[in-house]
């Protein structure tokens, strides 16, 4: 069993069948409001951001260009504290991984943090074709685990569900509540969920949650929520997994903390989350609670074949959202369309990175590289850079259609042979432009297809403008 | 204003160059006043960018390889365009960063490249224009100028001294048109809705004339707002800085 397997390659038809999902459209269009209105205020009332996000870029790539380093003292603090690190090279190895801690816990539930690394590797259907029912109590995951939907935004889950549909698949499953209870307000979706959570997370064996960051000088791991279901799932059981991929080490706390500033600011427009919790091995003979057994399971995936490289600035990301968030395509296609785990730009770079350029090669190609995303992101990644190298990959292995291909070689060859330029666009700017002289412009042209279908093509003046200033006499050479 | 009369040399763009000669002579017009020799170099043809921006960076920096001897023996080289002086100005020196023949002489041209209004201003220091446009005209901020290049209030600056005009702001002022080139074409329903929206946004703000300094985004929400019968009349804000509304009609619309 592996995750459910990418539809990027199918990107076109799924943005098509998303921008034709009208209660989807809805929701995005206020949605997107909100998240960049409340980032902006907050970046602002912090006269020091713009240097914080240098700083935390700065801790990244130290942390990058050392990450054995630290990945070794991370797990050395970590087993000194008696937990346990277990590498895993891929999805695959991270799933047993996790499988073998939770049968030698005799685990039957499990409840789980948000974690995008558990999606990555697909780790419910694993779980669940292995006998072991896995709970998530993040309320947009667990309102998407009922509906066995996939998340559509990194930091909000449930961002494609409007209320009213979150109210009828809690009555759809909830059936053991009075059918006519009261479930229009927010508070009242969230006190329900939380009712119907609390004893999962008292029966869970195992909990699992993801990390933030892991800290090499002390071996903690952190995670930050607003929901406290977090704390619950990684205290209550005897055995806490926490699931991260590499390049969530940082050296020290006061890294951490760096980044933890533009961190909430970025994603929510809060300046801080309401919980940011260190959990630091298992719990002690004094402590009054916590877990018997902790796991850390580092999850490389691709990563560490990327350092080093044109790609390696993406692995600064700390799911933040921000990208996604300030992105004009996924504010009209939303998350879904993207086809993999990581949508927006930080997708349109991760994905083609982690599960290649020929299953993901529209992704980095459906951007207009207006640069909103580079602009917001915390860490100062180079998404359209990122996005443009990806695009050459795509186009040395031959992945745009030939038609594609060749006119652009064709116009290439042109635009080097200026006189030559001049000769192949004189005729059909004379002919267009007589053509379109009355109306001003077309609505539908042989070959111009992509463009007139969705809106007319204005026709061209006529004869270009290098022709009228020869007529006119202009200067071409630089006065000596 | 500064004394010296720079050499420049205007990259038309290939958009202006072939759609619509008369940015580049409103362009001319107003480098003229602002005290500056123009020349237009006839070896030039198109900045790059579809090649660069579709994976094909060999063909790109071909180009670039060829145009740089042609721009270099100027002052300043001016665009009307964001996205082509930014093409210029941050990318030409990445593609040939590699060849030693060619990397300090991208990045001496990248160094006297300029948006147009933004040379205007910030190198130029003009602080008025000799024209008047009746009307209320909404001012789409194109991405790479906004974000590569810092054009902003450049073009507000310059249109707050044309006589009879009122410049709003769009609601969503920060947000792409839906351009981005061949994207356009390539993913047409996703650019389709963008483009929609935009038009949404500026038939909102009851403006009667929409500027960008951008033609290819110009293009885009132009054949938007028409396709869907809008009034709104759609110009480079060239045309109408330089006063050169009378000499062609705006995006879009025919003589009749």
């Amino acid at each position: 069993m592996s995750a459910e397997a990418p539809t990027s390659h199918r990107f076109p038809d799924n943005a098509r069948a998303a921008l034709a999902d009208e209660t989807l459209q809805r929701g995005l269009a206020s949605a997107k409001v909100g998240f960049r209105v409340r980032r902006s205020e907050a970046a602002a009332r912090l006269p020091e951001f713009e240097t914080l996000r240098d700083e935390a870029r700065d801790i990244k790539d130290h942390v990058l260009a050392h990450l054995d380093l630290y990945l070794e003292a991370f797990e050395t603090r970590v087993t000194e504290r008696g937990g346990h690190v277990h590498w895993a090279r891929n999805a695959a190895e991270a799933r047993d991984t996790v499988l073998t801690i939770c049968r030698a816990a005799g685990a039957k539930t499990v409840t789980k943090g948000k974690s995008m690394i558990s999606e990555e590797i697909g780790l419910n259907a694993f779980l669940e074709d292995n006998d072991i029912e896995p709970v998530e109590t993040d309320l947009g995951e667990y309102i998407i685990q009922l509906r066995h939907e996939a998340p559509s935004h990194i930091i909000a889950p449930a961002f494609h569900v409007p209320k009213a549909e979150v109210a009828e698949t809690f009555q759809k499953h909830h059936t053991t509540l009075d059918p006519n209870r009261p479930l229009e307000q927010p508070r009242q979706l969230l006190e329900e969920a939380r009712a119907m959570l609390r004893d999962r997370f008292l029966a869970a064996d195992v909990g699992i949650t993801g990390a933030n960051f892991l800290i090499a000088e002390t071996g903690a791991t952190v995670i930050v929520t607003n929901e406290g279901n977090g704390d619950l799932t990684q205290t209550l059981p005897r055995v806490h997994i926490v699931l991260a991929s590499l390049e969530k080490v940082v050296p020290t706390l006061e890294d951490a903390t760096t980044i933890l500033r533009v961190l909430a600011r970025s994603a929510t427009g809060q300046e801080f989350t309401s919980y940011t919790t260190f959990s630091t091995g298992p719990r002690r003979g004094e402590d009054l609670d916590g877990p018997h057994e902790f796991h850390v399971v580092l999850l490389d995936n691709g990563r560490s074949a990327l350092v080093g490289t044109e790609l390696q600035d993406v692995l600064r990301c700390i799911r933040c959202g921000a990208c996604m968030n300030h992105c004009p395509v996924f504010g009209v296609i939303g998350g879904h369309a993207y086809g993999w785990v990581y949508p927006g730009p930080i997708g349109a770079v991760l994905s083609p990175a982690l599960i290649g350029v020929e299953e993901a090669h529209h992704l980095p190609s459906a951007s207009t590289f207006c640069g909103r995303c580079e602009s917001v992101c915390p860490m100062r990644i180079p998404l359209p850079g990122l996005m443009r190298h990806l695009r050459e990959r795509g186009f040395q292995r031959g992945i745009p259609p030939a038609a594609q291909r060749w006119g652009l070689r064709l116009w290439a060859f042109l635009a080097r042979r200026p006189r030559l330029y001049r000769l192949a666009t004189a005729l059909p700017l004379r002919l267009l432009g007589r053509l379109g002289r009355r109306s001003g412009r077309f609505r539908s042209l042989p070959l111009a297809g992509g463009w007139t279908s969705q809106r007319d093509l204005p026709a061209p003046q006529g004869p270009s403008f290098q022709s009228l200033w020869d007529r006119a006499g202009g200067r071409r050479e630089p006065p000596r | 204003m500064t004394d010296a009369r720079p050499n420049v040399a205007l990259f038309l763009t290939c958009l202006v160059d072939l759609f619509r000669p008369a940015v580049g002579f409103a362009a001319v017009k107003l480098l003229e006043e602002a005290g500056c020799t123009v020349t237009v170099p006839r070896a030039q043809t198109c900045c790059g960018q579809p090649a660069y921006n579709s994976g094909d960076r060999a063909d790109a920096a071909a180009i670039v390889r060829r145009t740089l001897p042609v721009l270099e023996p100027f002052d300043y080289i001016v665009a009307p365009s964001g996205s082509c002086a930014a093409m210029l100005r941050l990318h030409w020196p990445a593609l040939v960063a590699d060849e030693p023949a060619y990397a300090e002489r991208a990045a001496a041209v990248a160094a006297k490249t300029w948006e147009l209004t933004q040379f205007l201003v910030d190198v130029r220091a003009m602080e008025s224009v000799d024209a008047a446009y009746e009307g209320v005209a909404v001012y789409h901020d194109s991405c790479s100028g906004l974000r590569e290049l810092g054009v902003r209030e450049q073009p507000r600056r310059l249109l707050q001294g044309v006589a009879g005009l009122t410049v709003k702001d769009l609601g969503a002022p920060e947000e792409c048109c839906g351009f981005g080139g061949l994207f356009a074409v390539k993913y047409p329903d996703i650019s389709g809705r963008m483009v929609s929206d935009k038009a949404d946004d500026i038939e909102t703000t009851g403006a009667d004339t929409l500027l960008a300094g951008d033609l290819g985004c110009l293009m885009n929400m132009a054949g938007r707002l028409k396709r869907r019968g809008s009034a709104v009349r759609a110009r480079h804000v060239a045309e109408i800085l330089a006063g050169a509304t009378g000499s062609v009609p705006p995006i879009g619309e025919g003589e009749s």
